[in-house]
């Protein structure tokens, strides 16, 4: 076994485990934080793809910006154990069968995919650097790219209406 | 699988250099503690420290020793784990930043062998750095709200979103540069400068937005708010006591360090040195890394100095004329400036 694939095994178990820790953690705090070291695990594989301008933009936008506002509203509404919600069992019995549903397409769906002949290729290529990706998205993909900054551009908007006083 | 063949000279070639830059930080930040009473004693026609050694230069030593040995409290309706994670968080961010930091002009041996003083020239070099300042936010939330003091907690959320906030600008600052370099591996953007002339020349202003952004991100006055003794007692620390108090403090010092480096290596040229060629002295290589890296301490100290001289002159913003600051002023500007670098950029290579 080497050295990437001992990574790739650490890193799969790290964000397994830190994924699980954010749903049954009690206190909405640990999961926040559980979620940034989810985070920072793919964070990881990104990086032993070579994927090095996902990788960082991942850890920016996501653990930097997106859960420190998550951190922000949780500790701003003082969540705790005690005012954790008690759910009603039904709604319990019917999350289980939402999600064994959900696990079963998955499974049908990924059964007849080819992955034999598409495994992902560690730590060669560099399309993931910065002055390649750049190349691509604003070259082949520059559509697809302009659109989807126009969505964050009415999302932005948006928002400002919202927040704007009367 | 490139990672497997191991070259073991290399690893222990970065270990070291990864301990020296360690240990380099904590002395020259707790040196700038010392600094610091210094620099306010002399602008306020004081003393200072003079008592422990000739002109009070054991005085760090001191507070050290006195930190370390002081009762450690914990306070009982705090979150104990996070209350400890909090001070370790704020240090390990503020030490990690200096990896992608080129230190010196590489070394090279007899045998010809390069060694770069940097710990990791990485592709995304500097974007590297604004990922691990994003991250730092963290260790003060998370000590704030784990003290269970409405104090810190506030001081905590205020923090944190004058950091975020001031992280705009700064990153809209740091796209003019690139686009002057066109890199973002730091040895690049030295080397460029090093070809080209300093940054500095051709980003006035992205580097004045850079420097007050870079004021906001170490909580340094006149943008102290999370620390604003009058109004918040001690701010987001206050239940801290011994060596976790004295993390987060150092690690205050740490950042400023590290943020006067990269503004030395952004704007400053890194370790060139001004006005010669040094390159034609015929120098031995040792000489070579030992002259650039006094010239870019040299750098890394005069901006440390414009920090302090700065905290004992100006008093700090109220909250709102600091938000209004970052979200109205500095990032229309910043748009601006890098808006004409990239017309500019566009123009001169038609």
């Amino acid at each position: 076994m080497g050295v990437t694939q001992i990574l790739f095994w650490f890193l799969s178990v790290v964000a397994i485990f830190s994924a699980l820790m954010v749903v049954t953690a009690k206190n909405p705090v640990y999961s926040v934080l559980w979620l940034i070291a989810t985070f920072f695990a793919i964070s990881g594989h990104y990086i032993l793809l070579n994927a090095q301008f996902l990788a960082i933009v991942n850890i920016i936008v996501y653990a930097g910006a997106i859960m420190v506002l998550f951190l922000f509203v949780i500790m701003l509404l003082n969540l705790n154990k005690e005012t954790e919600p008690q759910k009603n069992r039904w709604l319990k019995v019917a999350g289980a069968v939402a999600g064994g549903c959900l696990l079963l397409v998955l499974v049908a769906a990924l059964k007849d995919a080819d992955i034999k002949s598409q495994t992902a290729l560690v730590n060669t290529g560099n399309i993931g650097l910065i002055k390649n990706l750049g190349k691509e998205l604003f070259t082949t993909y520059v559509v697809p790219f302009e659109i989807s900054s126009i969505l964050f551009l009415s999302a932005m908007v948006g928002a400002v209406v919202i927040g704007k006083k009367e | 699988m490139y990672f497997l063949t191991i070259d073991w000279w290399f690893i222990i070639g970065k270990a070291i250099l990864i301990a020296a830059i360690i240990g380099l930080s904590f002395f020259i930040a707790m040196y700038t503690t010392y600094a610091e009473r210094k620099v306010a004693a002399w602008l306020q026609d004081r003393r200072g420290p003079n008592r422990a050694g000739p002109f009070g230069i054991l005085q760090p030593l001191a507070d050290g020793g006195k930190l370390f040995f002081k009762e450690e409290i914990i306070p009982l309706a705090s979150n104990r784990l996070l209350f400890v994670l909090g001070p370790a968080l704020a240090m390990v961010t503020a030490l990690v930043t200096s990896s992608v930091i080129p230190w010196a002009a590489p070394f090279v041996t007899k045998g010809g062998e390069v060694f770069p003083m940097q710990v990791a020239d990485v592709d995304m070099g500097i974007l590297l750095v604004f990922s691990i300042v994003s991250v730092g936010v963290y260790g003060i939330m998370i000590g704030g709200w784990a003290s269970n003091n409405k104090f810190s907690l506030l001081a905590a959320i205020r923090g944190a979103s004058q950091m975020v906030s001031y992280e705009l600008p700064m990153g809209l600052a740091l796209i003019a540069v690139l686009f002057v370099t066109g890199s973002l591996k730091m040895s690049a953007i030295v080397g460029y400068q090093i070809e080209n002339g300093w940054n500095v020349l051709f980003q006035p202003l992205g580097f004045i937005i850079f420097f007050v952004c870079a004021l906001a991100e170490c909580n340094r006055t006149p943008f102290d708010l999370p620390e604003a003794e009058n109004e918040l007692n001690f701010g987001y620390h206050q239940e801290y006591s011994s060596m976790k108090l004295g993390f987060y403090l150092f690690a205050e010092y740490i950042n400023m360090f590290i943020s006067s480096a990269i503004m030395a290596t952004l704007y400053f040229g890194g370790y060139d040195i001004p006005f010669v060629n040094e390159a034609s002295w015929g120098l031995s290589s040792f000489w070579m890394t030992f002259i650039s890296f006094s010239v870019l301490m040299a750098k890394i100290s005069f901006f440390i100095f414009v920090f302090l001289w700065i905290r004992w002159t100006i008093p700090r913003f109220r909250y709102d004329q600091l938000m209004n600051l970052g979200w109205k002023k500095l990032i229309p500007l910043a748009l601006v400036n890098m808006l004409i670098t990239a017309a500019v950029i566009l123009y001169l290579k038609k």
